[in-house]
């Protein structure tokens, strides 16, 4: 009963955010700590090496990210089959949900602690770029963020149905997807090359969890012209 | 005031809106947690859910059979035990991160609450030495005091429980509400004035203070709204953390915070520890315990009764639902979940993220902790595992993580 109970909270959509959440911030965790003890061991403190030892930190970092959403993924379906074994007769989260959830509890989690020290610096006194560093980099950070987050929204659509579907191609492009999103903040000076690429990684991202998540061309044109029969305005008429 | 702390605490026993209501219906219980004062062992929070009890009782022989034997369908009350378990966490989520939010928002703006002015009576050693292992010791030698003062009142207060002083209580228990509601919050109320050099006479702020303090009295100690009563002990809280995080030095928190979680644990799950004998004394006396300063997420219910009692308030407005039991958790729980996310923001070098990962290791640990209520049905410690989590993802992310973001922040990367 204890493992049903477990499950029964975990697959209940509501609690699904923050733990996912919560993963995310143990992956980060995990990542600062090989970062950290990577740095005390080479030791060095010239420029290049740091630059390289960061570079390190953040591919480790994308690779534990995804390690950890696997294993949330595990830990949902195996809440989510207790469940149906306690009462096979009510409708359980569908994973669908669950998935649009913790991609959301990843990517909120990730832009937060992105983005909140920058934002908290925003507010106090101070010129951007006095010393000849680009003045949008307050832009360019709330862009960045936003991008990354809906990304890790997608990511997690796409990931869970790769992984219902035992498609493992699709956990590998998805881990492509990331360390390349990465790899571009890394020629950070251009940043109107970086966000534009982001973007359209994002926007191609988008269009493969919505026909992912069932979505359809025609779907999609029944939504737009609301002249869909399942979507809200319709349902408080029909029934 | 600070002598008057001794004796401060946060207990209320039966007041006339609960006396009325098991009065009227002896057969529920409205399930309380015994939480004790600040200073009298608070940190022994208890809670549990009040569906649970009511099952116990009021389950006919059947499913409680069912519910025991192995192998079969789980009965009734399981299933709602488990359905109710995830709503239980967001009835709880909501309230605990208001007071979280309160406290940081007026730790990051009001200077007063992050100045060093002095220290409490209960925390002697000061931490100013020169020598690392002076200051630890001295941090280890104040929290043995707070804890044994903690231990003394709360055994202090399960004697007068057990001998039945009732007044005593009740009058102790006003008076500490009293000072709450009407000094701490005038001093709040001065500070957060002064940080934004707005002006206010005395004869406006005197109308202000007698306001909320009158209304938060009549609300806490005997009937109102019940949103309003959740909101003057959200606040209430939030003072009460306020005063911990400015008085209490450095080092001291922390060691305090973890004591006070292992002191929890004993308390509550002991045998003869002091919180458990409270519920098991107020549980053959048939009596709720210390009502009013429980944080309860829903009206208590009459079950198995139909008719409206036009002497309670509020609730009344929702439909009757025998399996909606709520949620209590004690105040001393929300206090100390505070001062861990409050002094996280006020030390942690201006750094948000500190804050946030501390704030989301509390959550996931009262989640876990509604897990194991749901699981095990009685009265269960609610800090040790948000705490222990709490403290660790405080160190971790402190020392690891703040530096690996700051750098990755000052290169712009993105991971």
């Amino acid at each position: 009963m204890t493992l049903c109970a477990v499950e029964s909270q975990l697959a209940s959509g509501e609690t699904a955010r923050p733990g996912q959440a919560f993963f995310w911030l143990v992956s980060l965790l995990f990542s600062s700590l090989i970062w950290f003890t990577t740095a005390t061991l080479i030791g060095n403190k010239d420029e290049p090496r740091e630059k390289y030892l960061l570079i390190f930190g953040v591919l480790i970092s994308v690779l534990i990210q995804e390690m950890f959403r696997f294993a949330y993924y595990k830990l949902l379906k195996k809440a989510s089959e207790g469940l149906k074994t306690i009462n096979p007769y009510e409708k359980a989260p569908s994973m669908r949900l669950l998935a649009y959830v913790s991609g959301l509890g990843f990517g909120i989690m990730s832009g937060v602690f992105s983005f909140v020290n920058t934002l908290s610096d925003s507010l106090g006194p101070g010129t951007v770029g006095i010393h000849g560093d680009p003045p949008q980099f307050f832009l360019y950070s709330a862009f960045m963020t936003l991008v990354i987050t809906l990304l890790h929204v997608f990511w997690g659509i796409v990931f869970f149905d790769g992984c219902e579907k035992k498609k493992w191609y699709t956990l590998l492009v998805v881990l492509l997807s990331h360390l390349l999103v990465s790899a571009l903040t890394l020629i950070s000076p251009h940043y109107g090359l970086n966000l534009v690429l982001a973007y359209i990684i994002m926007v191609l991202m988008g269009v493969w969890a919505f026909f992912v998540s069932g979505g359809s061309c025609r779907s999609l044109k029944l939504c737009l012209l609301c002249q869909d029969k399942d979507f809200l305005l319709f349902n408080q008429r029909a029934r | 005031m600070l002598t008057f702390m001794a004796s401060d605490s946060e207990e209320e026993v039966c007041d006339e809106r609960t006396s009325l209501m098991s009065a009227e219906s002896p057969t529920p219980r409205s399930c309380q947690d015994g939480r004790q004062g600040l200073e009298d062992g608070e940190s022994a929070a208890q809670w549990r859910s009040q569906e649970s009890e009511e099952d116990h009782e009021e389950e006919d022989p059947d499913r409680y059979v069912c519910s025991g034997v192995p192998g079969r369908p789980p009965g009734l009350e399981e299933e709602l035990t488990l359905k109710y378990g995830a709503k239980h966490v967001i009835m709880l989520f909501v309230p605990v991160t208001l007071c979280m939010i309160v406290v940081v928002a007026t730790i990051k703006s009001v200077r007063f609450y992050t100045e060093k002015n002095g220290q409490l009576i209960y925390t002697p050693f000061s931490e100013d030495t020169p020598s690392v292992g002076q200051r630890l010791l001295n941090s280890v030698l104040n929290t043995l005091i707070m804890i044994s003062v903690i231990v003394t009142m709360t055994i202090f207060l399960v004697v007068l429980y057990k001998y039945r002083c009732y007044k005593f209580i009740h009058g102790w228990l006003i008076m500490s509400s009293l000072m709450l509601l009407f000094l701490f919050t005038y001093i709040y109320l001065g500070e957060v004035l002064k940080t934004y050099n707005v002006a206010m006479d005395y004869p406006t702020l005197f109308l202000t203070v007698w306001n909320f303090g009158a209304v938060g009295m009549v609300c806490i100690h005997w009937k109102g709204p019940l949103v309003l009563q959740q909101a003057y002990l959200i606040m209430i809280s939030a003072l009460m953390a306020l005063v911990f995080i400015k008085y209490l030095p450095e080092w001291s928190a922390w060691v305090i915070l973890g004591a006070i979680s292992v002191y929890d644990l004993v308390a509550v799950l002991c045998p003869k520890g002091p919180l458990r004998m409270l519920v098991e004394t107020a549980q053959e006396r048939n009596e709720p315990i210390f009502p009013a300063l429980i944080y309860s997420s829903a009206m208590v219910w009459t079950v198995g009764m139909a008719k409206l009692d036009p002497s309670s308030q509020g609730a009344l407005q929702l439909p009757y639902d025998p399996e909606m039991g709520g949620v209590k958790l004690g105040l001393g729980d929300f206090i100390f979940y505070s001062v861990l996310v409050g002094k996280a923001a006020a030390t942690g070098s201006g750094d948000w993220n500190t804050t946030l990962a501390c704030f989301v290791a509390i959550l996931i640990g009262l989640c876990l902790t509604l897990l194991l209520l749901a699981v095990f049905k009685k009265a269960l410690p609610a800090l040790p595992i948000s705490i222990t989590f709490g403290l660790i993802f405080y160190f971790s992310t402190d020392n690891l993580v703040r530096p690996f973001m700051d750098t990755l922040a000052s290169h712009q990367l993105y991971i």
